[in-house]
C-alpha cells in the first residue's frame, strides 16, 4: 500500500507486470475513487467553467465528456481534469491530491447561483481498461458509446454512470456508483472477466500504462509553473472561445512560442531514469525527467523529460543521470504505444 | 543445508563452513515490488561487511545491495540477468544473488527467523 493524496493505494495486487500486461491484452479493473468528484448545479453552469477551464466547452454537449486544463491567471496549470456534460449539470473529476485547492479554487471563481459539490466520498469510481473491456463488461447496451461519451446505466444489475474514457490509452469504461455499491460491482466485473484473464490492478500498472501512452501526470509531468504548451496540451488551449483564466498569458506563450517541450526517452536496460534525473545533451544540460519507468510491455525503460524546446529531435541520442552516471538515452516518438482507445483529438465529438 | 540467517539490511544468508550464499529477503522484495534490473558484481571482488555491491532497480526505485559479510564473491546468479523477477517470484531460492568465500568473522547481529520477523514488524 503506498500513500497517494491521503488515499491507501496498491501499488499492486499480485504484480505490476502481470496487471500491466492484462490491461495491455486483456483488461485490468482499477480502483480510482481517490480522484476527486464535483457536481455543478445552477444554470450558470456552462458558463462558469467556459471562463475557468481552457477547452471549448461548446464543442460537445450532454452526454459527453472534454479534457480539460484549469489554469491560473500567469498560465500554468493548476490541474488536469474531465468535465462530463450531463442531463442535470456537469461533472468535474479531478486529481487527487489537488481535489481540495481545486474546490477552492473553484468556489472562489463561481458566481452566484453555482454551487459545487464535493460527490468524492459518497461515490466511488472505477475504471475498466482493456482491449477486451467493452467485451468483457457486465452491461448492455455499451457498444455505442463514443469514445469520451457517457450516459447512466446498469452495471450487473447496479445503477451507474458508465463513461468511455481511461488513462492508459486502451478502450475502456470509467464506472461512478454510489460508495455503498462499489464492492459489489466491482466483483461482479471481475466475475464476468477474470476466465478470460482480466486481472485487478493498482497503481504500478496505472502509471506504467499511462506514462507509454505519455498520458501526463499531475505533479509530475506539470504544475503550476508549467504551461500547456510546454506540458504539450496546446490542443486543449481555445483561445477563440471567450474570455478564461490565463488567457492573456496564454496568448503571449503561443505567440512567442514555449521554451521548454515535453519528449520521450528511451534507456537501455535497467537505466531507469527517475523524476527530476538531469538531461544532458553534448555535456550540457537542457532539462529534467519529469516521470519516469520501466515498461515491461515494450521490455525497456522510457522517461517523459522536459527539456529546452529543439533541442532533441526523434532519433537522436540523448544522456540522462541514472545512478550518478550518464546513461545514453534515445529520443523517441510519443506516445510510447498507441494502445486500443481511440484517439481523443480525433472525435471532437459534436453532439 | 543450514538456517537461513537475516541481516538489518534485508539481506538474508545460508552459511556452509566458508561459503555464503546470499539474497534478498522476502519482506525486502516485497517492499521493492517487481525487480526490473540488477547490476552485479563481478566474480573475483572483493568486498567489505557493509559494502554497497549492487544495485537492484525495481519499478519503484532504484535501491544499493549491502553486503553483510566480508570475504570475496566467488559465483553470481546468471538467471538473474534474464530473469530479473525470480528474485520476486522466489527470492530464497532461485533468486539467490551471490555466493562470497568468506574471510573474517561473521556479524554478531545477524538474526534467525523469528528474530527477523520480530524486526521487520516493529523495526526493533
Amino acid at each position: 500500500m503506498v500513500d497517494f493524496g491521503g488515499w491507501e493505494l496498491p501499488q499492486q495486487y499480485t504484480s505490476i507486470r502481470d496487471e500491466h500486461f492484462a490491461v495491455r491484452r486483456c483488461a485490468g479493473l482499477f480502483d480510482i475513487s481517490h480522484m476527486g468528484r464535483f457536481k455543478l448545479h445552477g444554470d450558470g453552469s456552462f458558463a462558469f467553467l467556459q471562463g475557468l477551464l481552457t477547452n471549448d466547452l461548446s464543442r460537445i454537449g450532454p452526454g459527453r465528456a472534454q479534457y480539460n486544463l484549469m489554469c491560473n491567471e500567469r498560465g500554468g496549470i493548476l490541474d488536469d481534469l474531465v468535465a462530463y456534460w450531463g442531463e442535470d449539470g456537469f461533472i468535474v473529476v479531478v486529481n487527487a491530491s489537488n481535489r481540495e485547492r481545486d474546490l477552492e479554487w473553484m468556489r472562489d471563481h463561481a458566481p452566484a447561483g453555482v454551487e459545487i459539490e464535493d460527490r468524492t466520498f459518497e461515490q466511488s469510481l472505477l475504471a475498466f481498461q482493456g482491449p477486451s473491456a467493452a467485451s468483457l463488461m457486465p452491461a448492455s447496451g455499451l457498444d455505442d458509446l463514443p469514445y469520451f461519451g457517457f450516459r447512466p446505466g446498469k452495471v450487473a444489475g447496479t445503477s451507474a454512470l458508465v463513461s468511455r474514457t481511461g488513462y492508459t490509452g486502451e478502450d475502456g469504461f470509467e464506472i461512478f456508483v454510489r460508495a455503498e455499491r462499489v464492492v459489489e460491482v466491482w466483483d461482479a466485473i471481475l466475475e464476468h472477466s477474470a476466465k478470460q484473464g482480466a486481472l485487478p490492478a493498482g497503481l504500478g500498472a496505472r502509471d506504467a500504462t499511462r506514462l507509454e501512452a505519455a498520458l501526463r501526470l499531475y505533479g509530475n509531468d506539470m504544475d503550476e509553473g508549467v504551461n500547456p504548451y510546454e506540458a504539450g496540451l496546446g490542443w486543449t488551449v481555445r483561445l477563440d472561445k471567450g474570455e478564461f483564466v490565463g488567457r492573456g498569458a496564454l496568448t503571449s506563450v503561443k505567440r512567442d512560442g514555449p521554451k521548454r517541450t515535453l519528449v520521450g526517452l528511451k534507456t537501455g536496460a535497467g537505466d531507469i531514469a527517475r523524476h527530476g534525473a538531469t538531461v544532458f545533451k553534448s555535456g550540457t544540460r537542457i532539462g529534467a525527467v519529469t516521470s519516469g519507468t520501466h515498461s515491461f510491455f515494450l521490455g525497456h525503460p522510457i522517461a517523459l523529460a522536459m527539456v529546452e524546446v529543439a533541442s532533441l529531435r526523434v532519433g537522436e541520442t540523448a544522456a540522462v543521470d541514472v545512478r550518478g552516471r550518464e546513461a545514453a538515452a534515445e529520443v523517441v516518438q510519443l506516445p510510447f504505444y498507441r494502445g486500443s482507445a481511440r484517439s481523443a483529438a480525433a472525435a471532437p465529438a459534436k453532439p | 543445508m543450514a538456517d537461513r540467517v537475516y541481516s538489518k539490511t534485508h539481506e538474508w544468508l545460508v552459511v556452509e563452513g566458508k561459503t555464503v550464499t546470499a539474497g534478498i529477503t522476502d519482506f525486502a522484495q516485497s517492499q521493492l515490488g517487481d525487480v526490473v534490473f540488477l547490476e552485479l558484481p563481478n566474480p573475483g571482488r572483493k568486498l567489505e561487511a557493509g559494502e554497497s555491491f549492487g544495485v537492484v532497480e525495481s519499478v519503484k526505485a532504484a535501491s544499493d545491495l549491502y553486503s553483510p559479510v566480508s570475504g570475496r564473491v566467488t559465483a553470481v546468479n546468471d538467471k538473474l540477468a534474464g530473469k530479473p523477477e525470480l528474485i520476486n517470484s522466489d527470492p530464497y531460492g532461485d533468486g539467490w544473488i551471490l555466493k562470497l568465500e568468506v574471510t573474517g568473522e561473521l556479524p554478531k547481529d545477524l538474526m534467525d527467523e523469528a528474530a527477523y520477523k520480530k524486526f521487520t514488524e516493529t523495526g526493533a
